[in-house]
């Protein structure tokens, strides 16, 4: 596929690990923050074309992984109410909530849906006029602007069965977490290329100088992954830290303005629990009180009141510490025996993102580095 | 979550939305194309969740791409296939 083979070569890849090699003189901790990177260092065993200098570590986002155990609960009461089709990616399916998930929600017959896309969910909402669709709005800033189309589209529309279950959240509000962390030994980010096609790259800028971090915006394809690791280490050995685009080809300083438009016009900041992390200050997205009428939390106040129970994490499962780069999965005890991704204990080990399941579906073998895991692609 | 995908621009109507249909290596999607106003018939376009959210900059790709040839050139040996050592593996 074009745009996608070119940076799959091989050659290209091996000149980029060389010069990696060649630049490095000491130790450095780097973080992807992006699980879509994630599984493409351990899909194409890019780890094991870099010199041992060099650690990555795995970042939180993979908005799957961060959803908290409340909303999931949230999500698996509304749609246990007869009246609602409740529509969600497939990913947020089978993962746990404190009592049950979506998927047995749906094996029992409740009416879930599987999107590809908020406009599925909206084109239901057409379809049944007597129903309530409600939609799981998961995703960092690269989904949001497609939640906000979604709803301004059902206001022009005058659709009033239409509504998100918000559960969005933001990239830098969790970098700044990881960095002012006690004990953080992160020195360099490889910053998420598609949050950044929405939002640009300003506001990293500030997070870059106020902790002397370089931050390199990058791509998801092999070759993007080692360009992206080879800038980031230059910037490391001749000590600066700036904000450098590896992904030109889609990234802008200031990001896309009508995506950026319509987010601000539908979406506020808010407070919001990362699972395994806790609360972070302004790093989540809700609806704003012009769009009241189409937020789930509140057109359900009273059922959510009454149907959700509290909000229980798995105490075996180490996500936390696997979203925070202080635990590899397979560190984990429960890894592969007793969390798999049909009975995972934790949202990492089912979300396509996450990176417990990029660990269970690529690496229980030895690998080999460069050797393509696995043929399967998502499109 | 995040995952996006290139994709090539074959039709447009000119709806609310913008509606396109994308081509994805010849699987065709219906994909909006509301946030990307410039783009146009045989553009490529990034696509996530059923909208594009940027018009791929082919002049940048090609930059850098030609970035790649350079460096491999600059550091293959005297039959012009590099050292060998840090190839990936064909997969």
């Amino acid at each position: 596929m074009k745009y996608v083979d070119e940076y799959r070569d091989q050659f290209a890849a091996g000149t980029l690990a060389e010069e990696i090699r060649h630049r490095i003189t000491r130790p450095w901790t780097i973080m992807e923050v992006c699980g879509g990177q994630t599984h493409a260092i351990v899909r194409f065993g890019l780890d094991e074309l870099l010199p041992e200098q060099l650690t990555l570590v795995h970042g939180p986002g993979c908005p799957v992984c961060v959803t908290p155990v409340g909303l999931i609960d949230q999500a698996v009461a509304l749609a246990l109410l007869p009246r609602v089709i409740f529509c969600s990616f497939g990913d947020m399916l089978r993962v746990p909530g404190s009592r049950e998930n979506l998927f047995a929600v749906k094996t029992a017959g409740g009416d879930v849906r599987i999107v590809y896309s908020p406009l599925d969910a909206l084109k239901l909402a057409q379809a049944h006029p007597d129903r309530e669709v409600v939609c799981f709005a998961v995703g960092f800033e690269t989904t949001a602007p497609a939640y906000a189309m979604a709803v301004t589209q059902a206001k022009r529309l005058g659709l009033t069965n239409f509504s998100l279950l918000a559960a969005h959240v933001l990239v830098p509000p969790a970098m700044e977490a990881i960095l002012s962390a006690p004990g953080n030994r992160v020195q360099g980010f490889l910053a998420a290329g598609h949050v950044c096609t929405v939002m640009g790259y300003e506001e990293y800028e500030e997070l870059a100088a106020r902790y002397r971090v370089p931050i390199v915006v990058t791509g998801f394809e092999p070759v993007d992954v080692l360009e992206g690791v080879t800038m980031l280490v230059r910037q490391l050995e001749e000590g600066r830290a700036n904000v450098e685009n590896q992904y030109v080809r889609s990234v802008r300083r200031q990001g896309n303005e009508e995506a950026r438009t319509i987010i601000e016009e539908v979406f506020e900041p808010s407070n919001r629990a990362w699972r395994g992390i806790g609360e972070i200050a302004a790093s989540g997205l809700r609806l704003k009180p012009a769009y009241a009428a189409y937020d789930a939390a509140i057109k359900f106040r009273r059922e959510l009141g009454a149907g959700v129970g509290e909000a229980r994490e798995n105490p075996e499962c180490q996500s936390g510490l696997v979203l925070q780069g202080l635990l590899k999965p397979t560190e984990c005890p429960a890894f592969g025996v007793r969390c798999t991704p049909e009975q995972p204990l934790g949202a990492p080990m089912v979300s396509s993102e996450g990176a417990c399941a990029a660990y269970y579906r690529y690496r229980r073998q030895p690998s080999h580095a460069g050797v393509e895991k696995d043929e399967q692609r998502e499109v | 979550m995040c995952l996006a995908v290139p994709g090539q621009v074959v039709k447009i109507d000119e709806d609310q939305l913008r509606t396109a249909t994308v081509s994805f290596g010849g699987i065709t999607k219906d994909v909006s194309l509301a946030l990307v106003p410039e783009a146009v018939v045989g553009d490529y376009v990034i696509v996530h969740v059923g909208f594009a959210i940027s018009k791929l900059d082919e002049e940048a790709a090609r930059r850098s791409l030609e970035l790649f040839e350079a460096m491999r050139a600059a550091q293959a040996g005297p039959d012009g296939q590099g050292d060998g050592k840090s190839r990936m593996a064909p997969s």
